[in-house]
């Protein structure tokens, strides 16, 4: 159920293009309309959740230290994963968004008889975590060839790089093979791993399945069956000039790339691949490890909640503490008579 | 009931379907409910104790009343469902870490086997990932509207009695240790939404009496025994016949509550307690003896844990501010601190944020006998006293006759909190290579950052979870079991009280043959003392190397 319903949506909402893309007035609605809202859906909602996120403070500075603290000068301290300024932040940062630092050092964790845990390496989930990022944000900034004019160098450098290997006609794009190929593995990892399938949700296989439905449509429309570029790139120029125009046939399978694209700008800001915004917002990573260095202010802060007074303290044990030979602030009342204090205030038994 | 013999329980972990052995269960998490049976929970806390901090906190601590885990009654209030959801609110709007780990998540795994409890149970709501569902759920249901709408497709369910019951089941079944938020690529860390559950739960009353009590008697004797001040003082200074008896020497340099002394020295009150933290108490009054410094200790903030700290951010300020509150009081320059795990993560993290104010004479740490300046401690005014140690052993102050620990092969068991929440890891391992000849680390995957919990952290050091506390511990023990292996590792060293408390019923357990010790006690051991008899003994009395018989 967790597997199937998200993909029936999936398979749902390509009928769903296929079909509208061919009623009368579908194209424009498929072509321009959604695609707009779902664009600024996607701008409104995502500001929306950052906006929601920033506006809770942060009362404690509670970076996790994954390395050593600094403390004195001849130890050496681990400035990337314990920074204790901001520039080492910006660096912990950096290699957390860029190169999944933290998921680098994962590890496996088998049990054997004994009872023995042997933790072995693991680095599958980082490299194709990694592969699928990277290859999205290849193909997402190879798109601007279709929404610029002329087309910016970068673009046009990218596409060389990408398909470095000059096989085929049109080109093979490497990012497009691994996209799919890293979506893969993701998919089966979560289905073939026990662990992973019994915490997966539904909403951690639609966006799977959303974007290899993405990946499908965008590569069968470059080598297989062609759609009318020349057409598709004057819509997309259009719609980035405020001025969409659809000329001629495109092809239906245009409409269906274009309509699970839109999908996924609407979903995107309700979902979890807001982690895209929140990595950024992360206590436990974004801060300097230096809480006793500088004072953090915790806008909060209640000041009316105060320790238990020495001086209720003392006064409920001074006899015994005059006894002791304690140093005590106020000595005893001359005619000590009286039972030590306070002793309806005592918590135990 | 009896706990299982450990030979029983390792063929129980390795063996019995679990996730862990790779066996899935049958029913979807949220269809298997929490139940408790003797064994497998804390005892609840005591009416009179929650009366004594509801009078401090009132509403925070629910109402008072006795009630049974095992029952179906637990006497809850009938808004308590009004009570959470409110107390979640409250929470998101204080706290951008509960936000983003409630939104974050994308269920990746990476943390699912990095839990110690759940190597040792296999139990999947032990994975942290599922640990924060549990609260993930609830927060779906009434804060997002994917989950509004999509119900328990989006992952989200209502917040029944049910789910009550596994947020008390498992959200006392974390220590808080961190160990998750290292791998996590989005640093979500459990302790932190632990923590908020943990102070959810207490609102509606739902509570541990092995927290509560304790924190009671912080507040109001200064520490977490209930230790009245004289008896307090009389414990610390029966320890000073026992170096005498160990070193000839009658140490006059222990001083309580003394106001003008350079420093404060504050310490777990175990310490002075129990073994084997007694003797890392005699460590530390050897050293300070024996460089001469000026420090008291005082009675009034007697404890440098905070029980407080395991229940509400409330509770954890009122009890932390003691230090400051003393401090001030008796003139000191600044405050040196004992080994203690959690104690440091509220002193590194949160001390001089909740109760900066409270200091206000206090000056920048500087060690009187090496003119060290402690500019990681500028602000909050506090030093640990490894940091203190090691910079004494850089600077050659210390006489020290590194064989006397000979008999004692010696590896070190980074604390969560020390490693986690403030990043000391090298200067123990400093003091240890300088004061004992065989120091061995324990597997790279198990020290440092990567600790490994003891299992009864946060408050789990009750007896009425023994086996849950010996399957926690199990990574821990099983690193220790791996050195003892290998080198013979004779000796577990630790910075942490609650460590040296429950490591050693884990070392008992798993390691019968391994020792657990404080790094401060080894110092001791170690120290040439001015006028000091020739040392037959170490400090618990075992016989020196080269002098048996």
């Amino acid at each position: 159920m967790r597997i199937l319903y998200p993909f029936l949506a999936v398979l749902a909402l390509v009928l769903i293009s296929f079909v509208g893309a061919k009623m009368p007035g579908g194209q424009s609605l498929f072509g321009v309309v959604i695609p707009y809202l779902a664009f600024f859906a996607f701008i409104i909602f995502f500001i929306k959740k950052i906006i929601y996120w920033a506006k809770s403070p942060v009362p404690f500075r509670i970076p996790t230290t994954s390395g050593q603290e600094k403390s004195l000068p001849w130890i050496k301290q681990n400035k990337t994963d314990c920074p204790s300024s901001t520039g080492g932040v910006i660096g912990r940062m950096f290699l957390e968004v860029f190169l999944f630092r933290s998921l680098f050092k994962n590890t496996k964790t088998d049990v054997e008889d004994g009872p023995k845990l042997v933790y072995g390496s693991s680095k599958y989930l980082w490299l194709f975590g990694l592969l699928f990022h990277y290859s999205f944000l290849v193909i997402f900034l190879r798109h601007w060839r279709l929404f610029t004019n002329p087309v910016p160098s970068f673009v046009t450098k990218l596409e060389l790089a990408d398909g470095l290997l000059q096989v085929g006609v049109p080109v093979l794009y490497q990012s497009d093979i691994i996209l799919l190929l890293a979506l893969t593995f993701l998919f089966l990892r979560r289905v073939i791993r026990p662990q992973l399938r019994y915490i997966s949700l539904a909403s951690d296989y639609f966006p799977l399945f959303l974007i290899m439905g993405i990946g499908i449509t965008g590569i069968l429309m470059r080598y297989f069956i062609r759609v009318d570029i020349v057409s598709v790139k004057e819509l997309a120029m259009g719609l980035a000039t405020f001025k969409p125009v659809i000329k001629g046939d495109i092809g239906v399978l245009f409409f269906i790339h274009l309509f699970l694209v839109s999908c996924l700008m609407v979903y995107f800001p309700f979902s979890k691949l807001m982690h895209m915004g929140g990595v950024f917002l992360s206590p436990t990573r974004n801060l300097a490890n230096n809480n006793r260095m500088v004072r953090h202010i915790n806008p909060w802060n209640d000041t009316s909640i105060k320790p238990h007074s020495y001086a209720g303290y003392e006064d409920e044990f001074r006899e015994f503490m005059v006894n002791a030979g304690l140093p005590v602030e106020k000595e005893l009342p001359p005619a000590a008579e009286e039972p030590p204090a306070a002793e309806e205030d005592k918590p135990a038994e | 009931m009896a706990d299982p013999k450990p030979d029983v329980l390792g063929v129980s972990v390795a063996r019995d379907p679990s996730l862990m052995t790779g066996a899935v269960p049958s029913k979807e998490w949220m269809d298997v409910p929490a139940v408790f049976k003797p064994g497998n929970y804390c005892y609840p806390g005591k009416k009179s104790i929650v009366e004594y901090h509801s009078k401090n906190f009132p509403g925070l601590f629910g109402e008072p009343r006795e009630w049974e885990v095992e029952s179906d009654d637990w006497k809850l209030p009938d808004n308590w469902k009004e009570i959470i959801i409110n107390g979640i609110k409250e929470r998101l709007d204080k706290f951008r870490s509960f936000k983003i780990f409630m939104d974050c998540c994308v269920r990746c795994g990476a943390c699912a086997d990095k839990c110690h409890f759940f190597l040792g149970t296999g139990d999947p709501k032990n994975m942290p990932v599922l640990r924060a569902e549990l609260l993930r759920s609830v927060y779906r249901n009434e804060f997002t509207k994917a989950g509004k709408i999509l119900g328990r497709i989006a992952g989200a369910r209502p917040m029944t009695f049910g789910v009550l019951k596994e947020w008390f089941m498992y959200y006392y079944q974390c220590t808080e240790c961190r160990r998750c938020s290292v791998f996590c690529p989005y640093g979500i860390d459990t302790a932190e939404v632990t923590m908020m559950a943990r102070e959810l739960l207490h609102l509606v009353g739902v509570n541990t009496n092995w927290i509560l009590e304790p924190a009671a008697n912080s507040n109001r004797t200064g520490n977490h025994l209930g230790l009245q001040p004289h008896t307090f003082k009389d414990n610390a200074e029966f320890l000073l016949d026992d170096i005498e008896e160990a070193t000839g020497l009658k140490l006059n340099s222990l001083t309580f509550n003394r106001k003008g002394a350079e420093v404060l020295f504050i310490i777990p009150s175990a310490d002075v307690f129990a073994e084997p933290g007694i003797f890392t108490f005699m460590g530390y009054l050897l050293l300070f003896d024996h460089i001469g410094l000026d420090y008291t200790i005082s009675t009034y903030a007697s404890e440098g844990g905070n029980f407080g700290s395991f229940t509400n951010n409330e509770l954890m300020k009122k009890l932390n501010g003691k230090m400051y509150a003393e401090a001030e009081r008796l003139g000191v320059k600044w405050i040196l601190g004992g080994e203690c795990g959690h104690m440091w993560r509220v002193v590194h993290q949160y001390m001089d944020t909740m109760n900066g104010e409270l200091q206000r004479s206090l000056e920048m740490p500087v060690s009187p006998i090496t003119g060290t300046r402690f500019e990681n401690a500028a602000a909050s005014k506090m030093v640990h006293v490894s940091e203190f140690t090691a910079d004494l052993i850089k600077h050659g102050k210390l006489k020290i006759d590194k064989s006397r620990n000979d008999h004692r092969v010696v590896t070190f068991h980074d604390s969560c909190n020390p490693a986690r929440g403030m990043g000391m890891l090298d200067e123990p391992r400093y003091i240890l290579e300088n004061v004992c000849n065989n120091f061995y680390d324990m597997p790279e995957n198990c020290i440092r950052e990567n600790t490994f919990c003891c299992g009864s952290g946060t408050g789990l050091n009750t007896g009425e979870i023994m086996e849950l506390r010996m399957r926690g511990g199990l990574p821990r023990a099983n690193a220790v079991k791996y050195v003892e292996d290998r080198h013979g590792v004779n000796m577990l060293s630790c910075v942490c009280a609650i460590d040296r408390a429950t490591l050693l019923a884990l070392m008992e357990y798993w390691n019968p043959n391994v020792g657990v010790c404080g790094v401060s006690e080894l110092v001791g051991n170690a120290l040439i003392m001015d006028g000091e008899k020739e040392r037959e003994t170490d400090l618990r009395f075992d016989p020196l190397p080269g002098t048996e018989g």
